[in-house]
């Protein structure tokens, strides 16, 4: 039974999509599962041939109980070898053990700094980045700089460094929803003793609970610092309007696309908010897989991740978010989206309030919130005028960033979405 | 199509993405987004929805005009008289 977000215990095996005997590829669906707060389709994170069903449907079982044993290796024939036979569906942090050879087995895309044309003209490098690379002896013409303008980051520099020695694993079980194999004893079990096992009667009281206990964690473990900005929306608005009289309504975008993508934008250039804290340290998320608040009709939240977000156009991530939302009210989502989103934001759409103030979401470091757009007096070249604003928050952990970067980040927010073409 | 065909693609489009609706209960003359608790993206994947449906290319500045359940037909019907539907 994978972990499909912090706050899952337990998980029930509804279907079956797979028998045993059956050819798998990764990412294939091969189960459906009922956490306590949806349906989720769960993919199998390796080729092979499906050989025992261990779950029937119906069971309700902790997290970490293995469904299914998979033989690696692809089918058509092949003799599979005998020893092979390997469970599936486990927590993230057990498959990492089981598939040595692959240590990214997840559809991990390559490190922002890859695909990037390389630097033809001078180098731009922060200071930190340039200490970083004399230490790790990087040769900084071999860095792709993942920072504004393509500027080398110190984390450019840590991952060329990583790409060097291998023998680092880049950072799989930071990507894993890692507590739920190494969580610290003593915090306070959130069901009730006994009534664990049995399925809930009432979704919406298991939903709440399961907040509740994540959000109790993260007030309990994480130190919180909140930072706010006001954002003028008007040139973002304006050339949101012109472009959508141009587009079919199919491909037509929400404000919500915009500030999604400023903030995958300000992400690259403050890569200390795209993360986990675990152990005691910050571990650098490899690509952007931005978790998206989603409110649930009937009350409750949910937040799965668009992956790979900084790989995105803008009408991708449109056409993402148009879909993860409309799958998380009514359908299912699939429990790659689950696990591993690197930063959450959280938009109360227009209908909601001025602002708010999130909670982060654990092992993640940062939480960037927007209110509702406004129409505001606004000062500007020494005039009062009326126009839309949003107020942008950042709830984000103390002891993974300070003050400073956290301003730098939402300043980067505002600055992307001043020039919404280049979004 | 006509108003009563038009009504149930809108129903269908908004049960499609509030499935905890009834259709019985929706008061036709008050605003759907705050009666049913819908959002921006909810209320663009019904109007993404009626366009499939009815082929209607509904402008974005038109969306005020579809709130009610009853302007949304009204609107639709007035397309589809205006020949903006396509011929089904």
């Amino acid at each position: 039974m994978p972990s499909l977000g912090a706050d899952m215990e337990y998980g029930t095996l509804l279907e079956w999509r797979v028998g045993p005997g059956d050819n798998v590829k990764r990412g294939d669906i091969v189960a459906v599962i009922d956490t306590s707060k949806a349906e989720i389709e769960v993919e199998i994170f390796q080729d092979g041939v499906i050989d025992q069903l261990l779950v029937t449907e119906g069971t309700r079982v902790p997290v970490g109980t293995a469904l299914a044993t998979v033989r690696a290796g692809a089918g058509d024939g092949a003799p599979p070898p005998p020893q092979a036979s390997e469970p599936i569906a486990v927590t993230p942090a057990l498959q990492a053990e089981t598939q040595p050879p692959a240590p990214a087995e997840t559809p991990v895309p390559p490190p922002p700094a890859v695909p990037r044309p390389p630097q033809v003209h001078r180098l731009r490098v922060s200071p930190v980045a340039r200490r970083a690379a004399e230490q790790l002896g990087v040769d900084l013409a071999s860095v792709a700089g993942s920072g504004s303008d393509g500027a080398i980051t110190k984390a450019d520099v840590e991952r060329a460094a990583e790409a060097v020695a291998p023998s680092v694993p880049p950072a799989t079980p930071a990507r894993a929803v890692p507590e739920s194999a190494s969580a610290p004893a003593p915090a306070p079990t959130p069901m009730p003793p006994g009534a664990a096992p049995a399925e809930p009667a009432d979704r919406a009281a298991a939903m709440r609970l399961a907040i509740g206990s994540l959000m109790a964690r993260s007030k309990r473990e994480i130190p919180h610092y909140y930072l706010q900005t006001q954002i003028d929306m008007s040139r973002a608005l304006a050339w949101l309007q012109e472009e959508n009289l141009r587009r079919s309504v199919a491909d037509r975008l929400l404000p919500s696309a915009l500030l999604l993508s400023a903030v995958v934008e300000a992400v690259a250039a403050m890569p200390a908010m795209n993360g986990f804290w675990i152990d005691d340290a910050f571990r650098p998320a490899e690509g952007v897989h931005l978790g998206v608040a989603i409110s649930l009709r009937g009350g409750g939240l949910i937040a799965p991740a668009l992956h790979d977000a900084d790989h995105k156009s803008l009408d991708e991530l449109m056409a993402g978010l148009r879909d993860l939302v409309k799958r998380a009210r009514t359908g299912r989502l699939r429990s790659s989206e689950m696990s591993d989103p690197s930063i959450t934001v959280t938009n109360l759409g227009e209908q909601g309030v001025d602002l708010v103030h999130g909670v982060i979401y654990p092992p993640q470091v940062a939480l960037v919130g927007f209110g509702g757009i406004r129409e505001q007096p606004w000062a500007a070249d020494g005039m009062i005028g009326a126009r839309p604003v949003v107020i942008a928050t950042l709830a984000a952990d103390h002891r993974a960033s300070d003050g400073h970067a956290g301003s730098r980040f939402l300043t980067e927010i505002d600055h992307r979405l001043q020039e919404p073409e280049e979004l | 199509m006509n108003q009563q065909e038009l009504r149930d693609v809108v129903i269908r489009a908004l049960t499609d993405v509030a499935p905890d609706i009834d259709p019985a209960t929706i008061d036709p003359v008050t605003d759907l987004t705050e009666q049913l608790d819908i959002d921006s993206m909810d209320f663009l994947n019904i109007v993404v929805a009626v366009h499939k449906q009815t082929g209607i290319e509904i402008p974005e500045r038109d969306y005020p005009k579809l709130l009610t359940l009853d302007d949304a037909v009204a609107y639709l019907l007035a397309a589809e008289q205006r020949g903006a539907g396509a011929d089904a």
